[in-house]
């Protein structure tokens, strides 16, 4: 337990953030200048961390992926961004959405870095309007707010269907600002492998040239890693085809820990999965059940039709469909939080309603909102995101229901962070998704963008100033010594190991078997025995994959199926520790939900006396089974609640 | 559905590369065309075979990194979307679909389908931003902006940085990707005051990396997954000519 | 580009204007032509005008090279009829073509009244001045001139149906609404002016 200090400031809530600037340390701009900063992944914490730490002199070296920053996968966010700007009259303030943020991550937060983040949120979006970020406005020209994701205010600033493009497109341009005056060294196509470090503290990482399969060597003074979620470990989920885990499980390898690894969301409103060949999940914007009832029919019979064609949604009569959300929550409705839209699904397709040939489907129907509001209301409200289904489906959602199911979307857990960002690796940081700090068990719309902009533009720009002010004396760092030297081979090893394997599975047949035992057994609802088939199937899938994968081509040239296996390796490893955490958290808590742990009519029931804590796993080598940490959360500003939307 | 597939294979930049053409089986209209290509490629590994190589990422439309030049179209045969939102149900059963990397002197093949457009972030070095450091700005309202402008810009601003328009451009030109950035700033107050200078230097990059002039064939707007329109260019010929002007 | 086809645009229709006089007859023709040529203004313009027609040929065939160049590896399939028009497409082939049309149109005209003086005279309210109509009416007795000539300006009028509009453009005078103004404006000129040029030999052949 001595291991993890949070350095959570004293003082009053709302005075920690303006008290903790004040007493720590900065660097002179002169010192600026001969400092190093690493930073991995371009999202939207990335990109804006890069941008601000350039401006302010730091000398940055910025790695992705991709063929740029802007393809991030920050990129796909549709809703909007969160902010306490009150600017809509309706009450809001920088605690309402601290509390908002606390209680929909069902109390797993830490409360002092939800309420900085609601502190720096206004802060936010007037950075964004000022770098030329097309927000909605009224026809008075102020910026327009909408409510999202079941809040009792508007405070969500969005920019059409696209805010998260809109977003990064504002980071980019900030870093291509920087990248252009040569203050950010930008690495396109490049992937880390490794960290390394020295005495203790991140001193550079090993990287991989995506277009040569050069192994190079990359120091400085301080590493942050921004490099998102971890939702691709279940194959099909809403993240890009490259999201991975490998930067946060290198890390975690190297001795930061990782924390709540079973907390992740499913979102109710993605469109089902069509067969075998599926690659990937596409999400339809939560806003879409403001209008759209949800339903399955009453009779299997029905059912039975339906999934042979032989009758259409709309010929079932209205007494014989089960509008399953009005009939448990009457108060909340279709409206009810995302976890728990997507268990009544889950439970509704599992007792067989489902309505595609799949049995993985229910109905999401507008034809009582069109009759009520008309054709054209229903098409100014949603046009683009019906037109983006019937592409994809086939289907016109005017006429016929649309047909959706949960899908994995993101990943509250996340590298272990302290108030400062920092990891338990001295100058090693973690922002944005990929760190644990401020969603609890369960995110709230419209806030892992104000997170991630958070952490990049507002916090870290601050924090780690603090931490290299003590580095000033620390020369460039030299990458000819011997930790280079070994963290390079062994990246090499696993690579000619990797490649030499010469086996009979494809990389993604033996993704898609771990998409499957995560699904089935740390997916919506999980269980003991399910859990602890999962991590001895797991087990087994690793063996599978390190001696059964076939890697083609070489490790000298673009190799996208390389790529992969090294990826997926990481993803099989974290997938073992998600069933563990979610073995031992035998409570149900936003995004997990343990079947042991609920009401007597099927709701999730949370274990505050028990389970009050961060889970915070510790990497003990590659024999030993992980060592659990407990960051004790402490409530002080809010009361803790069993969440209730009957 | 049975398909011919005829694709671009190059070993790297430097290789020759030449089209080959493999029989695919069994696949399904609701696949779309990037889960097809990888059946194929899973077919391809099964049979000992190096896979095709090709860029792909957010596979719903936005993030910009499939670039198919299919049967002839930049992002094949569909209109308004990206090659990954391009669906098996748009080709007939039997049909010989042929696939290329986009073409551009200024996006070199890296393999296979795969293209190098560091260009493109080159542009967007030379004066793709607004000159704002973090921290220090007005209040989000101070400044009241039409919804018709703001509601254009983000017309503008929806550009994805696919290169969608260099690869159908007849005369391989930037100047949708170019106009886009351009217009969606010079419409907004913040952007004004670097309008023209920022036309001039981005213009000036575009030229020196070797893309081809427009000649207002408006092949970029109807291949444009977004439906950019070129009514931009317009915008950014304006802000050019007040740059010269002001030389 | 832009700017040298809006001045040769104008000149288009100045040309136009007073080929309108042919069917007004041969005296007022003869005057129209013989204002122009002793007009001092177009004695300016006419050097202008050549200057016009350099530049804009020069100019094309500059950026023709330099386009050409932007892409070193062209494509084994390409379907460009969905994306864009013909004469867009094909804007320095047409420029060529035209040019070849008026290469002949010189030779015709220009030539033979400036210097090899093939061209009568005749005597409008007793002012001397060349026989221009009868040059005109002369030539489209011949049918194969004829058939020149309306192709020459089928070929212009697909120039124009694209440049019209592509000039404005160019200088940046275009947005939404006027983009769709201009088209048609653009197509509507470039029809009076091919339609317009066209109909001059065919009447003269099967008319007079």
């Amino acid at each position: 337990m001595t291991k993890l200090n949070s350095n959570i400031p004293g003082g009053p809530i709302k005075d920690k953030w303006t008290n903790h600037k004040a007493n720590i340390n900065v660097v002179s701009p002169a010192n600026k200048r001969k400092l190093d900063i690493i930073i991995v992944g371009t999202g939207l914490a990335g990109a804006s961390a890069a941008s601000s730490l350039a401006e302010l002199g730091y000398n940055v070296k910025l790695f992705c992926i991709q063929d740029s920053p802007r393809r991030a996968h920050s990129i796909a966010a549709q809703g909007g961004i969160n902010a306490a700007k009150n600017y809509q009259n309706d009450n809001d303030s920088v605690y309402r959405l601290f509390y908002d943020t606390v209680k929909g991550g069902d109390y797993r937060a830490r409360e002092a870095n939800v309420y900085r983040l609601a502190e720096v949120s206004g802060s936010i979006i007037d950075q964004c309007v000022a770098q030329g970020v097309p927000f909605a406005r009224d026809y008075g020209g102020l910026l327009d707010n909408r409510s999202f994701g079941g809040v009792l205010v508007s405070r969500t600033f969005y920019a059409r269907g696209q805010t998260g493009q809109q977003l990064l497109l504002g980071a980019y341009s900030a870093l291509n600002r920087q990248i252009g005056k040569g203050s950010v060294k930008m690495y396109n196509r490049h992937e880390m492998l490794d960290v390394v470090t020295i005495d203790g503290k991140a001193r550079g990482i090993i990287t991989r040239n995506l277009v040569t399969g050069e192994i190079e060597r990359h120091g400085a003074h301080a590493v942050v890693i921004g490099s998102g979620g971890y939702g691709n470990v279940f194959f099909l989920s809403t993240n890009a085809m490259n999201s991975n885990t490998s930067a946060a499980w290198q890390i975690y390898k190297k001795g930061a820990m990782f924390a709540n690894p079973c907390f992740t969301q499913i979102h109710p409103t993605c469109i089902p999965v069509h067969g075998e060949q599926q690659s990937k999940l596409t999400l339809m914007s939560e806003s879409l059940r403001n209008d759209g009832r949800i339903w399955v029919p009453k009779k299997m019979e029905d059912v039975e039709k339906l999934r042979k064609k032989e009758i259409r949604p709309a010929d079932i009569k209205e007494e014989d469909r089960d509008y399953y959300l009005e009939r448990r929550y009457p108060a909340y409705g279709n409206l009810v939080p995302r976890d728990v839209a997507s268990r009544a699904a889950k439970e509704r397709c599992d007792a067989g309603f489902g309505v595609n040939e799949t049995g993985k489907a229910v109905f999401l129907d507008f034809a009582t909102a069109i009759n009520r509001l008309g054709k054209d209301v229903i098409e100014a409200r949603y046009g683009n995101l019906f037109q983006m289904y019937e592409k994809i489906t086939d289907d016109n959602p005017y006429e016929t229901p649309m047909q959706i199911y949960p899908a994995i979307h993101y990943t509250m857990g996340g590298t272990w962070v302290d108030y400062n960002l920092m990891t338990t690796v001295p100058g090693l940081y973690s922002i944005g998704e990929a760190n644990f700090s401020d969603h609890g068990g369960n995110r709230l719309g419209a806030s892992a963008l104000m997170q991630g902009l958070a952490d990049g533009y507002f916090v870290l720009p601050y924090t780690i100033g603090d931490y290299l002010s003590n580095e000033i004396q620390t020369p460039k760092i030299d990458t000819e010594r011997p930790e280079f030297k070994e963290a390079e081979e062994a990246v090499k090893q696993k690579i000619t190991k990797l490649i030499n394997n010469n086996g009979k599975k494809s990389v993604d047949s033996i993704h898609k078997e771990l998409g499957k035992i995560m699904w089935d057994h740390v997916g919506m609802a999980r269980n003991e025995a399910g859990l602890k088939e999962a991590i001895d199937q797991i087990q087994e899938l690793k063996k599978d994959f390190w001696t059964n994968v076939v890697v083609p081509g070489t490790s000298d040239e673009f190799n996208q199926e390389l790529e992969k296996a090294i990826r997926l390796a990481d993803f099989i490893e974290l997938g073992d520790l998600m069933a563990r955490d979610a073995l031992n958290r035998s409570e149900s808590c936003g995004g997990h939900f343990r079947e042991e742990s609920c009401t007597p009519d099927g709701e999730a029931q949370r274990k505050d006396d028990e389970f009050a804590y961060v889970s915070v796993w510790e990497h003990k080598g590659e024999k030993e089974e992980p060592a659990l940490h407990k960051e004790e959360l402490k409530f002080e500003e809010v009361e803790l609640k069993q969440r209730s939307y009957k | 559905m049975n398909l011919k597939i005829k694709v671009w294979r190059q070993k790297n930049a430097k290789a020759k590369g030449g089209f080959e053409t493999y029989d695919i089986k069994d696949v399904s209209p609701d696949s779309s065309f990037l889960e097809m290509l990888d059946i194929l490629n899973e077919q391809l590994i099964n049979e000992g075979k190096e896979p095709v190589a090709f860029d792909h990422d957010c596979r719903e439309g936005i993030c910009g990194m499939c670039s198919l030049f299919i049967n002839g179209r930049a992002h094949g045969p569909d209109d308004d979307v990206t090659t990954c939102q391009l669906h098996m149900r748009k080709f007939k059963d039997g049909e010989t679909v042929t696939i290329e990397p986009w073409r551009s002197g200024a996006f070199p093949v890296i393999k296979d389908l795969v293209v190098d457009r560091n260009a493109f972030e080159k542009i967007m070095h030379s004066g793709g931003f607004v000159s704002v450091n973090t921290g220090g700005v007005p209040d989000g309202n101070a400044i009241l902006i039409p919804k018709e402008d703001a509601d254009e810009a983000m017309d503008a601003a929806a550009c994805i940085g696919c290169g969608a328009c260099v690869a159908t451009c007849k005369n391989s030109s930037a100047m949708l990707f170019v106009a886009a950035k351009v217009s969606q700033f010079a419409k907004l107050p913040q952007g004004k005051p670097e309008a023209a200078r920022r036309a001039r230097n981005m213009v000036a990059k575009m030229d020196e990396l070797g893309f081809g002039g427009c000649t207002n064939t408006g092949a970029c707007e109807a291949e444009c997954p977004k439906g950019i329109s070129i009514s931009h260019i317009a915008r950014l010929n304006r802000e050019y000519l007040k740059a010269k002007i002001k030389e | 580009m832009s700017l040298s086809g809006l001045f040769l645009m104008v000149f288009l229709v100045v040309h136009l204007t007073v080929n309108c006089f042919l069917f007004a007859g041969a005296d007022a023709f003869n005057t129209a032509a013989n204002f122009m040529v002793t007009n001092p203004i177009i004695k300016v313009v006419e050097p202008i005008l050549a200057l016009g027609f350099i530049i804009h040929i020069a100019w094309s065939i500059v950026i023709t090279i330099q386009n050409m160049r932007a892409r070193p590896v062209g494509y084994n399939k390409l379907n460009q009829g969905k994306n864009s028009t013909f004469a867009s497409r094909n804007m320095f082939v047409l420029g060529g073509l035209v040019l070849s049309f008026l290469a002949i149109h010189i030779a015709n005209f220009y030539v033979k009244i400036k210097f090899t003086h093939e061209v009568g005279e005749a005597i409008v309210d007793g002012v001397a001045m060349h026989d221009t109509y009868t040059l005109v009416t002369n030539l489209f007795t011949v049918w194969w001139y004829v058939i020149i000539y309306v192709i020459g300006a089928i070929f212009l009028g697909f120039h124009l149906s694209h440049g019209f509009w592509s000039a404005f453009q160019t200088i940046g005078f275009s947005n939404d609404i006027w983009r769709k103004r201009l088209n048609n404006i653009g197509r509507a000129y470039a029809v009076i002016v091919a339609g317009g040029f066209a109909l001059i030999p065919v009447y003269f052949h099967f008319v007079q």
